[in-house]
């Protein structure tokens, strides 16, 4: 991960477009300016982030599910639940699963687990719009291939 | 339960309306001020109510091109003969 970067997910261990699940590995890193602030002498990685990391992932599932054919755009997080601290140097598994993919909008469940046990929750959905611009779609593309997006996932790109 | 009762009853609980201001002849943008993001609630709920996929962005497209009134896809009462076309048409 690197937060003040926003780059969340570090590398997609498991992507099933038919099952339309999702994991990825995520390393909290071990220094951060992010921690300076929150908290200063207790470094926690902000809850704000754990969404961010859970978004990001479902993201990438819808992204994949529909071939990178189109952008989610986050509108929505609900029953967000933050249950441990994550510290830096924590080893995080997101993980999310498609529950609807309707006309120009996208529901996923997401988590982050961490040793096998549960840290934070959410209901996220998005708004699924055609890129703004080439410049988005590349660099979303670029991303998808250095956290290990399935070739297979590409196939409109 | 009648496809207007559910859709109604989606409404009034995503938007908070009062269920009684909700009629088939109401306009969900116009006359019930429901936005768009408010708007995609109710149509999520609606297509896990109905085991559907409403085509939003057909729909919108459609109207934005002039092709057809709003009223047409979002008057409540023409709303819900759509939803019974596309429950008819995935049940075959």
């Amino acid at each position: 991960m690197r937060l003040e970067y926003f780059q969340m997910v570090d590398r997609i261990t498991n992507l099933d477009p038919a099952a339309r699940t999702i994991r990825a590995d995520c390393l909290v890193p071990d220094d951060s300016p992010v921690f300076e602030g929150h908290f200063p002498g207790y470094p926690l990685l902000p809850g704000v982030l754990m969404i961010e990391t859970m978004a990001q992932t479902g993201g990438w599932l819808v992204l994949s599910v529909l071939r990178f054919a189109r952008m989610p755009f986050l509108t929505q997080v609900r029953e967000a639940k933050m249950r441990s601290f994550v510290v830096p140097g924590q080893t995080l598994e997101a993980a999310a699963k498609l529950v609807h993919d309707g006309s120009g909008y996208a529901v996923v469940e997401a988590t982050l687990t961490s040793g096998g046990k549960k840290v934070a929750e959410a209901e996220i959905r998005y708004r699924v719009v055609p890129f703004p611009n080439e410049t988005l779609r590349a660099q979303m593309l670029e991303t998808a291939r250095r956290i290990a997006v399935p070739e297979a996932c590409f196939d409109a790109a | 339960m009648s496809t207007f009762e559910t859709v109604a009853g989606i409404i009034a609980d995503t938007c908070d309306i009062e269920r009684d201001t909700i009629t088939p002849d109401s306009h969900a943008i116009n006359d019930l001020g429901i936005d768009s993001l408010d708007f995609l609630d109710v149509a999520f709920a609606i297509d896990k109510a109905f085991g559907i996929k409403m085509p939003l962005e057909q729909w919108t497209q459609e109207v934005n091109d002039g092709k057809v009134s709003s009223d047409q896809y979002f008057v409540l009462g023409n709303l819900c003969e759509n939803i019974d076309k596309l429950v008819a048409a995935k049940t075959g």
